[in-house]
């Protein structure tokens, strides 16, 4: 436990210092939510039915963003050798890697969300609605995503795998956490049955990244 | 000894696999005798990077207190051995065991690997990047001060590590040996861009480690001052300990 809590606690550490993923996310976020209602021009009721897909776009592509430096940073320094040579299952530091990915990127993207619904002209319901979806949701991107993150190092092809690798896998997450946030806002389908699906995703997520992570790091890494 | 010895319990089932299935590879596990040393042994080694062959047939056998030193030019497979102990790099043939350490315990979780690379977070003060380590690989908090004390970084605990310069990198990551306690020191050019104290303090903590039974495997190209060290040379030219041991 000693050795989990150390690697959470200096991975979060590292990730909201100078230089550490955290902010870059949020602020990506809040540019690409920014930038969308000039694109698409002051028409109300369209940024209103566009919104949650453009929040869950923006969600994605800000995950993406510092996952590509979760493993890539500890390989290069040697970090990721010293991690392999402690007495925890390689399977348990992906995890806690990716949950300390998550706390600082996923988390406080699901923070800035009410803020940025303003800006697409989303109603209180619906902001809680795209809320919720977001925060069951953004865990299975971020642990989806340790698996292209954990291959890429691997392969030692850094930046282009990742996205080319992760977007597709994460194409489902996308689908039903837009389908549930709209089910709350205009119907017809009830909010429960693409809800359940999202949370089906991210658990399945959780079992699996952890160990093709583990699984990619161990067979690549010689 | 002899009918007074103690009996181990028996594991049953799972000693057997552990002996004849070898689930782990090539590194295997044996049980800890109270009255065995510590012993490291490297049987019949091949290394293959990028298809071609590094060595082959190396063997070489250290035992707890002893040093073994590993020269050879520049491409001979220094670092390569000193991974493959580590658990990082599988060796293409042959294995290596380690008899009389703990049991439930692989040679890498016993051992300390001090690389090129100084595994440190440019972003973590040096006392927080100490304090990662030491947790993280089992040792504890009250070792931190004394360790920093012993590689002369004491006065730098809270500057970011990002501000170091590379000799002092370079005590900082030794200090992570001495914050844990390991048995198994792996050392890769150790003395790199240490300034001649801290290279003297070095041998002085080796010869401190060798003499509370710890063994070292150290790849260097210079001298280290270690008096009582066998050396392994690799590369073209194979040393006489080298062949006896794999034969």
């Amino acid at each position: 436990m000693t050795a989990l809590r150390a690697l959470l606690l200096r991975d979060m550490r590292i990730a909201v210092r100078i230089g550490g993923g955290a902010m870059m996310a949020v602020l990506f976020f809040l540019v690409v939510v920014v930038v969308t209602p000039f694109a698409l021009g002051p028409d109300m009721a369209l940024l209103q039915r566009v919104g949650p897909a453009i929040l869950w776009i923006g969600a994605l592509l800000a995950s993406l963003l510092a996952l590509d430096r979760l493993f890539a940073a500890d390989y290069e320094d040697g970090s990721l050798d010293l991690i392999l040579m402690g007495r925890l299952p390689l399977e348990f530091a992906a995890a806690t890697k990716a949950l300390a990915h998550w706390l600082t990127t996923g988390l406080p993207l699901v923070l800035v969300t009410p803020v940025l619904g303003l800006f697409l002209n989303l109603e209180p319901a619906a902001t809680g609605a795209v809320m919720l979806t977001l925060l069951v949701g953004t865990p299975a991107l971020t642990f989806i995503g340790l698996i292209g993150s954990s291959l890429a190092t691997a392969l030692r092809r850094g930046g282009l795998l990742l996205p080319v690798l992760v977007v597709p896998l994460t194409v489902p997450v996308l689908i039903f956490g837009v389908a549930a946030s709209n089910a709350a806002i205009v119907g017809p389908v009830p909010f429960g049955t693409p809800f359940t699906l999202l949370c089906a995703f991210t658990l399945m997520s959780l079992v699996v990244g952890p160990f093709a992570a583990a699984a990619a790091l161990r067979h690549g890494l010689e | 000894m002899g009918i007074s010895k103690r009996v181990e319990p028996p594991i049953g089932a799972l000693k057997l696999w552990m002996d004849y299935a070898e689930p782990f590879g090539h590194i295997r596990y044996e049980k800890p005798g109270r009255d065995r040393l510590m012993e490291l042994i490297g049987r019949d080694l091949v290394c293959v990077r990028g298809g071609r062959e590094v060595f082959s047939g190396l063997g070489f056998r250290v035992c707890a207190g002893e040093a073994l030193v590993l020269n050879g030019p520049n491409g001979a497979g220094k670092t390569s051995l000193l991974r493959m102990i580590a658990g990082l790099l599988r060796p293409a043939a042959g294995r290596i065991e380690l008899a009389g350490g703990e049991a439930e315990l692989g040679v890498a979780e016993q051992a300390h690997y001090l690389g090129h690379q100084d595994a440190l977070k440019p972003s973590l003060t040096v006392r927080e990047n100490l304090q990662f380590w030491a947790r993280y690989l089992g040792g504890s908090d009250e070792a931190l001060a004394s360790a920093l004390t012993a590689v002369g970084l004491e006065e730098l605990a809270d500057l970011p590590a990002g501000y170091l310069s590379a000799g002092q990198r370079r005590r900082l990551s030794l200090a992570r040996l001495l914050a844990v306690p390991r048995r198994l020191w792996l050392l890769d050019e150790p003395t790199a861009a240490l300034d001649l104290a801290a290279q003297e303090r070095l041998t002085a903590l080796m010869r401190e480690h060798l003499g509370g039974r710890g063994i070292i495997i150290v790849a260097t190209h210079g001298p280290l001052g270690l008096d009582t060290a066998q050396n392994l040379r690799l590369g073209a030219v194979r040393g006489p300990d080298l062949a006896g041991a794999a034969q």
